[in-house]
């Protein structure tokens, strides 16, 4: 029997965390002397009120629908994939090497390609540690963090001494072609008269990101491999009766989860750069891993969890220019926020239970 | 004895876990000098009504009485004080403890060890005398088999002068010797004027050794009678609430071509020792074979090689033809192809994801056949179709496809396991332990189920560690000691006591020796040398 409602797993106990984190960034605020009120009406003004502000919270947010529908997959298949920051950073070199090196009439078909180059090149860089745990027993998380720091040295190197262009000072490539640029929010929405979403990266890749969602969804709860993938996850044992390979299963949803994470390059590189370069990845690898959590491993959690960082990090931005709060505080809030929904979810979980439990016993009793 | 304080009176004890009244005013008198059984299906709160006299959980409501005083117990500690004491089904021993510090473990005196070890070594010598109960005091508790590490406990219980004992489930996990052994201790311990509480769903130990039984229903002590006014049949009723038929209604096999012949089977496990030397057999069309045997002996290893989750060398043949025994062809799903349906005996690890709801597990392991696909996505309605069929056909209850495996109690998930295997109406039939933990009831109905598979025409194999299983089922029965195969012998021409010295790896006449050589074995096995006797 189930302990208390599922609405109340999935919308009161995120809501509840984030209230709890919201009092204490309110406090930290108050700590330093500013007024948390107009801190928190920045936040929501800058973020939320302006199409500028939105056409940043929905770029960042787009990278966060990547990386996080990336950890949820592996988790299906109980991998704990850290490596999302670099297997995107190796989806952005990708993008970035398909867009330089191949002249493309046209940006939807420079699309396609870079969506393939960066799925190709995250999984690619997933399919290591996969082959690791599959075949060896070595620990994803492990294998997997490993590699972020493999994937930050490599990109260095090629960005220094293969991509920059001669005489560049920036380790960066050179600019992709105007043919690959793709479609912004504010090319895409504006009309004569009115612009909307100025100067911000949104771009058409978050379109990309909600067929993501879709995809994850009809893998994980509608097709045979992800039947197999959940079945792996929840009793390997289980698998092996049903004669699922567990190490099948690993690779799998490991080249699955490399390539939804590769595929953030899209949107960083190659819509809002346009070019590659160092630290495209930006920490989004690694805030997939609290959205991921926050969302229940569910596309549409995953999805407004998604929404939630993007503002927080347009949010943050905001205040960083407006105010005195400190850069590194909008990084403590953010940290509480993933506390809170992540790490600390059973403090909210258990004393909500034992609530449930309390009523259904008074109704009964 | 009649007219002296009852050891132990529960009067009227309540206890409910969230919406579960797991005891309902339970009222209950335990005679000294005498060995209470407590019978009752799986849930029927035998297990909590100990764990309330022994001081784990807290009653609700009600009293405990203990030699004609009003006792609170609050924890084990005060059951300790007031004398009781309980072995578990899952013993609670420290394995690279020897014997001897097991038993002062919790009852050191003062601040050193030394006193104490000798004190308890002249203690257990003087127990050993007096009721059979000898055990190497300095061997380590992983080297001891498992009949000797219940009597470790039994000591535990003695040593802290326990004049009333509880035992749960204590012959789960005996051979038919062990639990004989086990009886006669008891035997002793009830003429010395010791109280003996005995949890179990086995009726035949009931009838065996207890003076006096309480049946337990859904929370409520349903009836206490008398041991020798009583029968089996009677306390069956008793415990489920209906007539019930404890013979299997069968009739003779009509065995006809073989379905599958095993040869010369070798199975070694992750850690390179041998499980399986060596075992050859052939199943009929139409007929149970049984295999016997205390869990451990290799039986576990050939219903896996044959399920196609373990490798393994020899050969087996199928249908006349050969069955591949390693890499991707001998997987689950080759074995499925070739006609092979598998009930495994742990169906929470192997047989169901208990995460799933049932829908889910009605296809698990047949998820990739065509039917049950549209396109590229599993067609979900089809299967919760199929799944509402099933669980109405196989009386599975409650019958809501959309529950997750895990809420259903342990009958009705064999149940939904069983379904999905037998409707498959496969050539041959692998069936593992079908009714460890699911209740009487259900065991009806699930060896109705077998023998009417049989009927059809279908070659079985049983694997249970339940005797009494074995010899109703089977129409064959090969015994596993340490691997091999010990012998084959028909249910009508054998007995417990024969199979239960096979299970032991004795198969000579039976002589007066047979306790020491049962002993003997068990013990080099447990060593991991090699059985002398045979």
């Amino acid at each position: 029997m189930d302990r208390m409602p599922a609405w109340a797993d999935v919308v009161l106990i995120p809501l509840i965390s984030l209230v709890l984190a919201a009092i204490l960034s309110a406090l930290a605020i108050l700590a330093i002397g500013e007024s948390p009120a107009e801190a928190f009406y920045l936040m929501v003004d800058g973020a939320l009120m302006r199409s500028s502000g939105w056409g940043y919270t929905l770029y960042y947010a787009t990278n966060f629908i990547f990386t996080g529908l990336a950890v949820s997959v592996a988790f299906h298949a109980k991998l704990f994939n850290i490596g999302g920051e670099g297997q995107a950073a190796l989806g952005s070199l990708g993008v970035a090497l398909v867009c330089l090196y191949i002249p493309w009439p046209h940006w939807s078909l420079a699309l396609l390609g870079s969506a393939v180059g960066a799925a190709a090149f995250g999984a690619l860089w997933a399919l290591i540690p996969a082959y690791l745990q599959a075949k060896r027993g070595s620990h994803i998380v492990i294998t997997t963090i490993m590699f972020n720091f493999i994937a930050a040295a490599l990109l260095n190197y090629l960005l220094v001494n293969v991509l920059r262009p001669v005489g560049a000072m920036e380790p960066a490539s050179a600019s992709f072609a105007a043919a690959t640029h793709l479609p912004t929010f504010q090319s895409m929405f504006s009309s004569e008269g009115s612009t909307l979403f100025r100067g911000s990266p949104a771009n058409i890749s978050f379109f990309i990101a909600l067929i993501a969602c879709v995809f994850v969804w009809l893998l994980i709860w509608r097709s045979k491999l992800g039947y197999e993938i959940r079945s792996q996850g929840f009793s390997e044992s289980g698998a092996k009766y049903a004669g699922i390979s567990p190490s099948r299963i690993i690779i799998i949803a490991m080249l699955i989860s490399g390539a939804l994470s590769g595929m953030m390059g899209v949107n960083a590189t190659q819509g809002a750069a346009e070019r590659l370069i160092l630290n495209s990845a930006e920490g989004a690898g690694f805030i997939g891993i609290a959205v991921a959590l926050m969302g229940r491993n569910h596309p549409f959690g995953v999805l407004l969890a998604s929404l939630l960082f993007g503002f927080l990090y347009q949010g943050g931005a905001e205040l960083a220019m407006w105010t005195s709060i400190p850069r590194e505080l909008i990084i403590v809030i953010q940290a509480l926020v993933i506390l809170f929904t992540g790490a600390l979810d059973n403090m909210v979980r258990w004393p909500l239970e034992s609530l449930f439990a309390g009523l259904r016993r008074r109704k009964e009793g | 004895m009649t007219d002296s304080a009852p050891a132990i009176e529960l009067k009227g004890i309540s206890k409910a876990f969230g919406p579960v009244q797991a005891n309902k005013d339970i009222s209950i008198r335990v005679m000294p000098g005498t060995i209470h059984g407590i019978i009752g299906e799986n849930g029927a709160g035998k297990s909590t009504l100990m764990s309330i006299l022994y001081g784990f959980y807290k009653a609700d409501a009600g009293e405990v009485w203990i030699n004609g005083k009003k006792t609170t117990i609050n924890d084990s500690q005060d059951a300790i004080a007031a004398g009781i004491g309980m072995v578990f089904q899952h013993f609670k021993l420290v394995e690279n403890f020897s014997v001897v510090e097991n038993v002062i473990l919790g009852a050191e005196d003062g601040a050193f060890l030394r006193p104490s070890i000798s004190k308890a070594r002249k203690s257990l010598k003087k127990l050993a005398d007096e009721y059979e109960l000898s055990v190497d005091p300095d061997a380590l508790i992983e080297h001891l088999s498992v009949g000797h590490q219940q009597r470790v406990e039994i000591l535990k219980a003695l040593y802290r002068e326990a004049d009333i004992l509880i035992l749960d489930e204590p012959t789960g996990v005996l051979t038919p010797a062990e639990a004989d052994h086990l009886f006669r201790i008891l035997d002793n311990l009830r003429k010395e004027g010791k109280t003996i509480i005995l949890i179990t769903h086995k009726l035949r130990e009931i009838m065996e050794i207890t003076d006096t039984v309480s049946v337990m229903r859904r929370g409520e002590m349903t009836a206490t009678v008398k041991t020798a006014e009583t029968s089996p049949e009677h306390l069956a009723e008793l415990m489920v609430g209906r007539k019930v038929l404890l013979r299997v209604d069968k009739v003779p096999a009509k065995p006809g071509e073989t379905v599958l012949s095993v040869k010369d089977l070798r199975v070694t496990d992750d850690k390179g020792v041998e499980r399986v030397k060596g075992v050859s057999f052939d199943i009929r069309a139409g007929e149970i074979l049984g295999i016997a045997g205390v869990a451990g002996n290799g039986q576990s290893e050939v219903m896996n090689v044959l399920g196609g989750i373990m490798n393994a060398t020899g050969s087996i043949t199928m249908n006349g033809k050969p069955l591949p025994l390693s890499g991707k062809a001998a997987d689950g799903q080759s074995r499925r192809a070739s006609g092979i349906a598998h009930v495994p005996e742990d169906r929470q690890r192997e047989g169901l994801i208990m995460e799933f709801t049932a829908w889910e597990n009605t296809v698990f392991g047949y998820h990739l056949d065509p039917q049950w696909q549209s396109g590229p996505l599993m067609n979900n309605a089809a299967i919760q179709n199929e799944a509402a069929g099933k669980m109405e056909r196989f009386d599975v209850r409650p019958p809501d496809p959309n529950l997750k495996a895990k809420s259903f109690s342990g009958g009705n998930q064999q149940k939904v396991v069983l379904a999905r295997e037998i409707e498959r109406n496969p050539d041959l039939l692998l069936v593992g332990q079908p009714t460890r933990g699911v209740d009487i009831g259900a065991i009806e109905f699930i060896h109705q189920e077998i023998v009417r598979l049989r009927d059809q025409g279908k070659a079985i194999l049983l694997v249970s560690v339940e005797l009494d299983e074995i010899m109703s089922l089977s129409d064959r029965i090969a015994v596993m000691f340490d691997g091999k195969i010990m012998g084959l012998r028909e249910p009508a021409t054998t007995d417990e006591r024969e199979l239960g010295l096979l299970m032991a790896g004795i198969s000579g006449e039976p002589g007066t020796d047979d306790w020491k050589a049962v002993e003997d074995n068990l013990t080099a096995l447990e060593h991991g040398e090699t059985p002398t006797h045979g």
